[in-house]
């Protein structure tokens, strides 16, 4: 098979693995921690944390190439660690993708987090900390929850194109995903190659989708 | 996978997955690799060029980006890896070197472009009549330029219709290709009624013979002066250099000319 394209494939895979690594060790205990606020507080930070789902990811991979810049914060304090810059490469794509498909595993751990029984929980409470509560009890019982927005985190990240188009770049082995490649060799019109792509993506969406499908039915 | 006993276990992972790519950065980064941006014009060109200097320099590995040249240019001063830097026009290196970003040594002509009419439809169509052909509105319903605010093919195109007196006429019927390879795309597609593409991508293996096409009178527009500049990261690559002096060869001059390029006459 074409080198080119296992590359691009490859990146992808690696992309939306750390990202749903990255996902599910900082999103459960975003969750957990936005199930405790009610009223007005917590319809605001939900809002704020759900809004990839509806804004244009143009609009998002423009405050981070901004936000990149090596004139500003985040820019210089990664260049300063670093002496690399954040925009065009492999870590920039990774912090887009977390915040693009944050709310894709944070909203699944919080409907699977509130259907665990409050008893048990508190029964639990009695012997343990909180924190092992939340790990030893409260986390394997939501399991298949946890799983979904994995999956669907994984699945969103695959998908990504405007987020990666803007802050990537379409560098081979760097920042060339799956999905900007497909749209590099329509413009080349490679189409056998940009086929190759396209069907790659559209089995591994439909894979996907097929195991976030039989999750949800059995925790519906 | 929650099931272990030791809840420090997450922050290892973290700790695991940040080196695992940092990791993954340098061993790339210490290849002995050059990062090229290319102007869209170049892709069909690029190909065989590439494979006569892998056959040249076989340990040297070339990392092509195809674009839009205003956007590399957006895309360099923003810090993105290229180590050589080919533009469809002269001023966006020249912009770079002006702005300290890349070695005004570096930076030469390589070749002329040259921008054509073109249509897969030359039946109802006939681009051989030249420009004015497009002011018919009933057979031409729609032509592709690319995008004239950041990629030259499309600033050319914009100046020789401006130049023809049919700008305010056709404003309305352009489709805006992102770079000159998708505009090509568009026309090869059928999508639009013709398209003003440039001349190099016609000759590549992929459209040659494919529809009917025109050139487009040189003294219409300013020349599409093709410069090709290092970056300040490709001023350290020593094959960077390699490759660059690839490029002033006979054998490279040779290519561009079966592209339709007009090389310069003051070569090396």
């Amino acid at each position: 098979m074409n080198p080119d394209f296992l590359e691009a494939l490859a990146l992808t895979l690696r992309l939306a693995g750390v990202t749903t690594l990255l996902l599910l060790v900082a999103g459960l205990p975003l969750a957990h921690w936005l199930n405790r606020f009610h009223g007005w507080l917590g319809i605001g930070l939900e809002a704020v944390l759900g809004l990839p789902l509806v804004l244009p990811p143009t609009v998002l991979g423009y405050y981070l190439l901004v936000a990149f810049a090596p004139n500003q914060i985040l820019g210089t304090v990664w260049h300063q660690l670093f002496r690399s810059s954040l925009a065009f490469s492999f870590p920039g794509l990774v912090l887009g993708s977390f915040i693009y498909s944050l709310p894709f595993a944070v909203q699944p751990f919080q409907t699977a987090l509130r259907g665990v029984s409050r008893s048990i929980l508190e029964a639990g409470a009695m012997e343990a900390t909180r924190r092992q509560v939340f790990v030893f009890i409260h986390l394997p019982l939501a399991w298949r929850g946890v799983l979904l927005g994995a999956t669907l985190a994984f699945a969103h990240t695959i998908g990504e194109f405007g987020v990666v188009l803007m802050i990537g770049g379409n560098i081979p082995g760097k920042t060339r995903t799956a999905s900007i490649a497909l749209f590099d060799e329509v413009q080349k019109l490679n189409y056998p190659e940009a086929n190759q792509y396209a069907i790659a993506l559209l089995l591994v969406a439909t894979a996907l989708l097929a195991c976030s499908v039989a999750l949800s039915r059995r925790t519906g | 996978m929650f099931q272990s006993r030791n809840p420090l276990s997450w922050r290892q992972l973290l700790l695991v997955v940040c080196l695992l790519s940092a990791t993954t950065v340098s061993i790339l980064a210490e290849r002995a690799t050059v990062q090229v941006a290319a102007a869209a014009d170049l892709v069909y060109c690029l190909d065989e060029l590439t494979a006569t200097f892998h056959r040249q320099q076989p340990t040297i590995e070339l990392k092509l980006t195809s674009g839009s040249s205003g956007n590399f240019l957006t895309q360099i001063e923003q810090g993105a890896p290229f180590d050589v830097f080919l533009s469809a026009d002269i001023g966006y290196p020249k912009q770079l070197v002006a702005e300290g970003l890349a070695p005004a040594d570096s930076l030469f002509v390589y070749a002329h472009g040259k921008i054509v009419l073109w249509t897969t439809k030359p039946d109802a169509v006939p681009v051989v009549q030249g420009l004015n052909i497009l002011a018919d509105s009933q057979r031409v319903v729609t032509i592709a330029i690319a995008n004239p605010d950041h990629a030259p093919y499309g600033r050319a195109a914009k100046a020789a219709l401006e130049k023809a007196g049919l700008w305010t006429a056709v404003q309305s019927r352009l489709v805006l290709g992102e770079n000159i390879a998708q505009t090509a795309q568009f026309v090869q597609a059928g999508n639009v009624d013709c398209g003003i593409v440039a001349l190099s991508l016609l000759l590549g293996p992929k459209l040659k013979g494919v529809g009917t096409y025109q050139v487009i009178d040189p003294n219409l527009y300013p020349p599409l002066e093709q410069a090709v500049v290092l970056t300040r990261s490709g001023e350290t690559n020593a094959a960077a250099r390699t490759y660059l002096d690839f490029l002033r060869s006979q054998t490279a001059r040779q290519i561009f000319d079966r592209y339709g390029f007009t090389i310069p006459a003051s070569g090396p």
